[in-house]
């Protein structure tokens, strides 16, 4: 339904993104993630036709944004970064303005609003400037705007951005609850997001894609993947430290706190079962034991260095 | 066409929202008002005519139209809502319009609360009102021409201040165009022929005929093609921004 075909912008002689290509389908949840000033607000940009591609371009339920921008508008539902709004206009009249753009009709708009307005939980507020509200409605608002057309291509800039614990499960929630038949892409630097609402994991930098997966594909590249987690009698953490360092199928042993142990694993391969038996050779006994699926903070980190490229290249000149 | 009306609609809205419209129209009527009956001696020429309050307008305008138009596009830059008026399903030139048209009609409704003038000069005397009709119909084009330079000016910078001031200046030199200050400028640069063509583009040659009553249709052609061409120039303005 998304396609993606080897888009590219420049800023002057900057390239801010390089050569995209990627599709999503229907019912997919592609999480985009990137430090900032990777790219990810501006591919959305040109995906939505608010930019212009430098080169390259975006393909909606087959339209191409290039030549039929009007169709690609049409189909997709978008929430720009920071989910802007007239400040003066209340959401009421805000919904209704987007329903006459987008050519709803008069009986369906009431409808149509009825419906964003409860998904987003705006009745308390729908009468009030837009100036007035908190950033978690106006979040809300601009959300009901993307929804109010019921797209098949979903586009949000950080939608849950700035919001409180209890809001940003709503929201995803709500992106859950519409992702079987749409295809949605999301983008956020919440790393625990993308394992919650995420189907599919998409990793940019400077640009380019450095990885994409689902989400447990890419824990996988963690070096903690399968690192083994202990916890032991205090005055026996030294001792199985140094039982677990002498084990071939560990790579390094961490101390945490007084009692805990984080044995890495060579390859990152299942070694609970040798770790286990290593430390039962020598009677010593544990307390807690947990297999480490990874973490996408550690892939994230890995792939994406370009904030300290770019600060070395200050340095050296 | 709906797409127009429609982001005419919520403009016209916006006005009337904030303390903006309002302000607007009593300045407007203020003073209007005080340069008619103080500069222009309205009273003192004894004529039944309103020549004293039209002959103002072009300088009203260069200072208060860009007030109006400054916020056009510079506020969208500013709030963020360009990038969701431009991923709605319309076309630029049907926003650009749209915004336009609004605040056109707008200075209309400012125009049309003059009327206490025409009643004025009514009740003193005997004036010719279609002379009179003339001239509110040449003043509303005028405000049209100030209103699109505006426009473009306001889609060329996210900062309001600057959208003014660039705003009024170019609305002086539109004005000015065909008087001895810019002409001798001028003069020993270019041509006669591009003097002549220069003086030509001034607001206040064509408007002066509109003021007179006479409905000249080489003026009403005149600002109308020159909203056109800037609200294209507006428009060409708002794609640059998107990178295009």
């Amino acid at each position: 339904m998304i396609e993606i075909d080897h888009l590219t912008k420049d800023f002057g002689t900057f390239r801010a993104v390089d050569s995209l290509s990627f599709s999503v389908e229907k019912g997919e949840v592609l999480g985009f993630l990137g430090p900032n000033g990777a790219g990810k607000s501006t591919s959305m940009k040109m995906i939505t036709g608010y930019l212009s591609p430098t080169s390259g371009t975006a393909r909606i339920l087959g339209c191409d944004v290039r030549k039929d921008p009007i169709s690609v508008k049409n189909a997709i539902g978008y929430l720009p970064e920071g989910a802007p709004a007239w400040p003066d206009m209340t959401p009421v009249s805000f919904l209704k303005f987007i329903a006459q753009i987008r050519k709803i009709s008069g009986v369906e708009t009431d409808k149509a609003i009825a419906e964003v307005v409860d998904k987003t939980n705006l009745g308390n507020v729908l009468h009030q400037p837009i100036q007035t509200l908190s950033k978690g409605f106006k979040r809300r608002v601009g959300l009901a705007q993307a929804l109010l057309h019921d797209p098949e291509v979903l586009i949000m800039d950080e939608p849950t951005d700035g919001l409180d614990p209890n809001q940003k499960k709503d929201v995803r929630d709500l992106i859950q609850s519409m992702s079987a038949d749409k295809a949605i892409i999301v983008s956020t630097h919440i790393l625990e997001e993308v394992e919650v609402i995420c189907s599919r994991a998409m990793i940019i930098d400077t640009g380019r894609i450095v990885a994409d997966g689902r989400p447990e594909e890419l824990e996988a590249q963690s070096e903690r993947h399968n690192a083994v987690r202990l916890t032991v009698a205090p005055e026996q953490q030294e001792n199985a430290q140094k039982l677990l360092e002498g084990s071939e199928v560990v790579q390094s042993v961490e101390l945490i706190g007084e009692t805990g142990l984080r044995a890495l694993s060579v390859d990152r391969k299942p070694i609970l079962d040798p770790v286990l038996a290593c430390l039962g050779k020598a009677n010593l006994k544990t307390l807690e034991v947990q297999v480490e699926r990874g973490r996408l903070d550690d892939v994230f980190r890995n792939l994406t260095k370009s904030d300290i490229h770019h600060f070395d290249n200050r340095e050296a000149q | 066409m709906s797409a127009i009306l429609t982001v005419f609609r919520r403009e016209m809205g916006a006005y009337f929202a904030t303390p903006l419209a309002y302000i607007f129209i009593i300045v407007f009527l203020v003073l209007a008002g005080v340069l008619t009956f103080f500069m222009g001696a309205f009273l003192e020429r004894d004529q039944a005519d309103l020549i004293a309050f039209f002959q103002f307008h072009p300088w009203l305008y260069v200072v208060l139209i860009p007030a109006i138009a400054m916020r056009l596009w510079a506020e969208e830059v500013q709030n963020g809502t360009m990038e969701l008026l431009l991923t709605l399903p319309i076309t630029p030139f049907q926003a650009v319009f749209g915004k336009f048209l609004a605040a056109w009609v707008f200075t209309g409704i400012a125009l049309t609360l003059t009327f206490p003038i025409w009643l004025t000069v009514n009740y003193l005397g005997d004036p010719d009102n279609g002379t009179i009709l003339a001239g509110y119909i040449g003043s509303w084009f005028m405000a049209g021409g100030y209103l699109a330079i505006g426009s473009f000016v306001s889609a060329l910078t996210r900062n309001q201040v600057i959208a003014f001031v660039l705003g009024v200046a170019f609305c002086f030199i539109v004005t000015m165009a065909g008087s001895p200050v810019i002409l001798g400028l001028l003069t020993g640069w270019v041509g006669d022929n591009a003097i002549s063509f220069i003086a030509s583009l001034s607001f206040i040659t064509h408007f002066n005929d509109l003021m007179k009553g006479v409905i000249d249709l080489r003026d009403v052609i005149y600002f109308t093609s020159l909203i056109i061409a800037f609200l294209f120039a507006n428009t060409v303005a708002v794609e640059r921004a998107r990178g295009a």
